[in-house]
């Protein structure tokens, strides 16, 4: 059997390796596909469905579909587009950001794909919910507010770290991340050397004492849009 | 840090220990183990945590994560007695405001609350199955029907006096309502003359044919009979098993789901009542035709009460030889079936969150692929079928495809069951062809002055008089059973407003469109109940509707915004009052005084610094 399989995404052709998902394929081949909740080296999670293609005309999560020969791939369509960017707006209003001030603002990759997609003000009412803040431990802070559910945090732990310090708890709208040896981040066997920490795309996961001190200008989206690494086939 | 052990929690400790170890300790047998631990403690308090995690060898965030999951399940401790006040649209059209005004005032406590004896806690709940006979509650596992104000201020008064749910039963349903292992008031309300799988039982012969042919001879029969999933979907059920039967894996399951969570269904409560044998019948015929040797019944919290009787069944069924190792005499066969208790998670239904629970965790769906089929339950190739669909396996087993295909039509073969309510006559369980119009249906049910009627519950679609000649059938209007009527005078966006209210309960959080887009659009028809709407509004309805029906990971989200678009289409006059503007300039949405009040009652006394005097903008 051949490992190597050939499939479009938008109409070119691109070559993909048997057992690559779809993200994973459009990666390699210079192809971005808008994603939040997907990070390589992590399983698949499939939850924020950013990512979402279709793939010989059925919706998928590119993150979780693995490629089929002769698969025909639609991304970059003027619908999905819409739908990534409705999704996105969801994100903004679901939880409480605030981009002018937060440490992870120009780094954010939540904040990025909003530029990225052109998105001023989200058109749904935002939902304000009551969330808190966890800043026990010496080093690391957990401010729920800024969660986007993406789950990097404890597939990281888990995978990444071998500790498993996070999962969810709760369900549907009152679901959150919450820390395995109770209810505090201090009493937990987090460091703030964790990849877990660095894998938050957002500015729910931060290091101490060292926000803002990249200056403005200097941020890894103030240049370039996000995505604009895999277009340029630089490794990410 | 873990809690101290210390001498008070001595007991507690060994008796968790006990149960978990009555599950052999095993990690998957989760679910179960907190159940039963929520049965004996009314909660699974913190101490208990900790100790299930050191048992299983998890960790304690995982143990936490399931309890927080399931509705049936609490941290903290619950009353002797839980009252859960069934909650839809179908209870709230038959006084379920009523009834419930009436318990918080005789227990003097809200919603989610415990008395202060620590005696009786109120909760609502998703739909219990009882649609027919609402409203209804569960009090602790037993069932109560058709609650009037009178009824649930006698229920609290005698609860008061002796603390014992069963005591509340006073006449038994007919059938196996009145089973010893079963003793419950529930109505079966079957309103139609037998047909294909309301007809008399034969306990063996379906197994005894089955085993006369060869396993793909089964499935070859089963294709014939073009027999179709009863859950909603329609898969083909020869088809979903030849993918099972030919996966790899030397061991295989077969899952019945009868966790019929969507509102206003109770159609399997029939099966499951009146005709187990039929439904573990067709699970053996299926592990036979899959090579599967393990089934598992999924049986919804909601329906413990019929727990005891179906273990009962199943032992039966064991001593006649129908199940166990070498069935009826062929020692190459061998098939069993355990029954795993549900603790109230409509999404549940959905096949790969039904698995994840099986295995005793979160029940959140699971991403496809790889499908049930290839890897399954603990990873091995499962086949997940509704209650009705195994029955009507084991009729083409006993009567031949033929005489099973002569009902319905070609697309959609053999005979549906219903189950009804709302505003008719005779609200009930029916059996019926496909094909049959929803005229007729309305008919049969006395429902003839419907304005609409939602078929297939929340999840499926609102119709009006003009699709009445409209056929049940899956190439039409498909429903996994619920039907539910309308008459005039109600409240339509009231119903929708309900459905939704429901979806944003049960999402189980796992994907952003469904999390998020069911929480919206509740918003958003309040609003348009509320006539504070714009035209803007219906354009993102359709938005956020067809999003969410791509983008979603699972059925649930896919479905959840067919409430709104179903009414946008079908009734959309409905949605009248979007087109309004205000004269003013201003969104209907913005309320300039309430935007202020905060900021009023931060300054004081000095109103006049909040506006410009005129409310309008400085």
């Amino acid at each position: 059997m051949s490992t190597q399989v050939t499939i479009t995404i938008d109409g070119a052709e691109i070559t993909a390796a048997v057992g690559q998902t779809i993200i994973e394929a459009a990666d390699a081949a210079g192809v971005y596909i808008p994603r939040l909740c997907h990070k390589p080296g992590l399983d698949a999670f499939g939850g924020c469905r950013v990512c979402t293609v279709t793939a010989n005309g059925r919706p998928c999560s590119a993150c979780t579909q693995p490629v089929m020969p002769g698969m025909i791939v639609q991304n970059d369509t003027e619908k999905l587009r819409d739908f990534r960017k409705t999704l996105v707006e969801m994100m903004f209003v679901e939880g409480n950001h605030f981009c002018m001030f937060c440490e992870k603002s120009g780094g954010c990759e939540l904040q990025a794909l909003g530029y990225r997609m052109g998105i001023d003000v989200p058109r749904f009412p935002f939902l304000f919910p009551k969330r808190d803040v966890d800043a026990s431990h010496p080093d690391i802070l957990v401010d729920h507010n800024r969660c986007i559910l993406c789950a990097r945090c404890i597939r990281t732990s888990r995978d990444v770290d071998g500790k498993q310090v996070f999962d969810f708890v709760g369900r549907g709208a009152h679901k959150r991340v919450a820390v395995r040896t109770g209810t505090r981040l201090a009493d937990s066997d987090a460091e703030v050397s964790d990849a877990a920490v660095e894998a938050c795309p957002v500015g729910a996961l931060l290091k101490k004492r060292v926000g803002y001190t990249t200056p403005i200008g200097a941020r890894r989206y103030d240049h370039e849009p996000i995505g604009s690494d895999i277009e340029n086939g630089e490794e990410n | 840090m873990r809690a101290e052990i210390h001498p008070m929690s001595t007991l507690l400790d060994s008796a968790v220990r006990k149960i978990c170890k009555s599950f052999d300790n095993d990690p998957t047998r989760l679910l179960d183990v907190a159940r039963a631990v929520q049965e004996k403690y009314r909660c699974v308090s913190d101490e208990a945590v900790d100790v299930i995690a050191q048992v299983l060898h998890l960790p304690r965030v995982t143990v936490e994560s399931l309890v927080s999951f399931y509705a049936f399940l609490s941290r903290e401790k619950q009353g002797r007695v839980i009252i859960r006040l069934c909650d839809d649209v179908i209870d709230r059209m038959h006084g379920y405001d009523r009834v419930l005004a009436v318990f918080r005032e005789e227990l003097g406590i809200e919603v989610g609350e415990t008395t202060s004896d620590g005696n009786i806690t109120l909760e609502r709940t998703a739909c219990i199955g009882m649609s027919d006979q609402a409203p209804a509650a569960l009090i602790n596992d037993v069932v109560v029907t058709r609650l009037n104000s009178d009824r649930a201020r006698e229920i609290v008064r005698e609860l008061r006096e002796h603390m014992d749910p069963n005591r509340l039963v006073r006449t038994y349903g007919r059938g196996n309502n009145a089973h010893d292992l079963v003793r419950s008031m529930v109505h079966n309300n079957i309103q139609t003359e037998p047909l294909v799988l309301l007809s008399a039982i034969n306990r063996c012969g379906a197994i005894r044919k089955a085993l006369s042919l060869r396993p793909v001879e089964v499935i070859r029969a089963v294709k014939a009979a073009r027999l179709r999933g009863r859950g909603g979907a329609g898969f083909p059920c020869g088809m979903k098993w030849e993918f099972t039967r030919a996966a790899d894996g030397e061991q295989k399951v077969v899952i019945c789901n009868a966790d019929e969570g969507e509102p206003g269904t109770f159609k399997d409560r029939i099966l499951l009542t009146e005709y187990p044998d039929r439904v573990f019948a067709g699970m053996t015929i299926a592990g036979y035709a899959i090579g599967a040797q393990e089934g598992i019944l999924y049986l919804r919290a909601e329906y413990a009460y019929l727990r005891a009787f179906l273990e009962d069944v199943l032992q039966k069924r064991r001593e006649d030889g129908l199940l166990g190792d070498g069935i009826l005499g062929r020692d190459d066969v061998s098939f069993d079936i355990r029954i795993q208790m549900g603790a109230g998670a409509y999404v549940c239904g959905e096949e790969t969150a039904l698995i994840s629970s099986c295995e005793g965790t979160r029940g959140d769906p699971k991403n496809r692929p790889p499908f049930p089929a290839q890897h399954g339950y603990l990873g091995r190739p499962t086949s997940v079928n509704n209650v009705e669909t195994l029955c009507c396996v084991t009729k083409i087993m006993e009567e031949g495809a033929a005489a099973f295909s002569q009902y319905g039509t070609k697309q959609s073969s053999g005979t549906k069951l219903l189950s009804i309510s709302g505003d008719c006559r005779r609200p009930g369980v029916y059996e019926l062809p496909f094909g049959t119009t929803l005229r007729e249906v309305l008919a049969l049910c006395d429902a003839d002055d419907a304005i609409a009627v939602q078929v297939g519950g929340p999840s499926g679609q609102m119709v009006g008089p003009e699709h009445y000649d409209r056929q049940i059938c899956f190439d039409d209007l498909a429903t996994g059973g619920s039907i539910m009527t309308f008459g005039p005078g109600r409240d339509l966006l009231e119903v929708v407003s309900g459905f939704l209210e429901f979806f944003e309960d049960e999402s189980c959080g796992y994907c952003t469109p469904c999390r998020v887009g069911t929480v919206l659009l509740k918003e958003a028809v309040d609003r348009v109940r509320a006539d504070l709407c714009e035209p803007l509004d219906i354009e993102r309805f359709e938005e956020m509707g067809t999003m969410m029906k791509a983008m979603s990971r699972c059925g649930l989200g896919q479905t959840a915004p067919n409430p709104v678009l179903s009414t946008l289409e079908n009734f959309p006059a409905l949605y009248a009052g979007c087109n309004k503007v205000d004269s003013d300039g201003y969104r209907r949405s913005f309320d300039l005084e309430a935007s202020l009040s905060e900021a009023r009652a931060i300054r004081g006394g000095h109103p006049e610094a909040a506006t410009n005097g005129k409310g309008g903008p400085q």
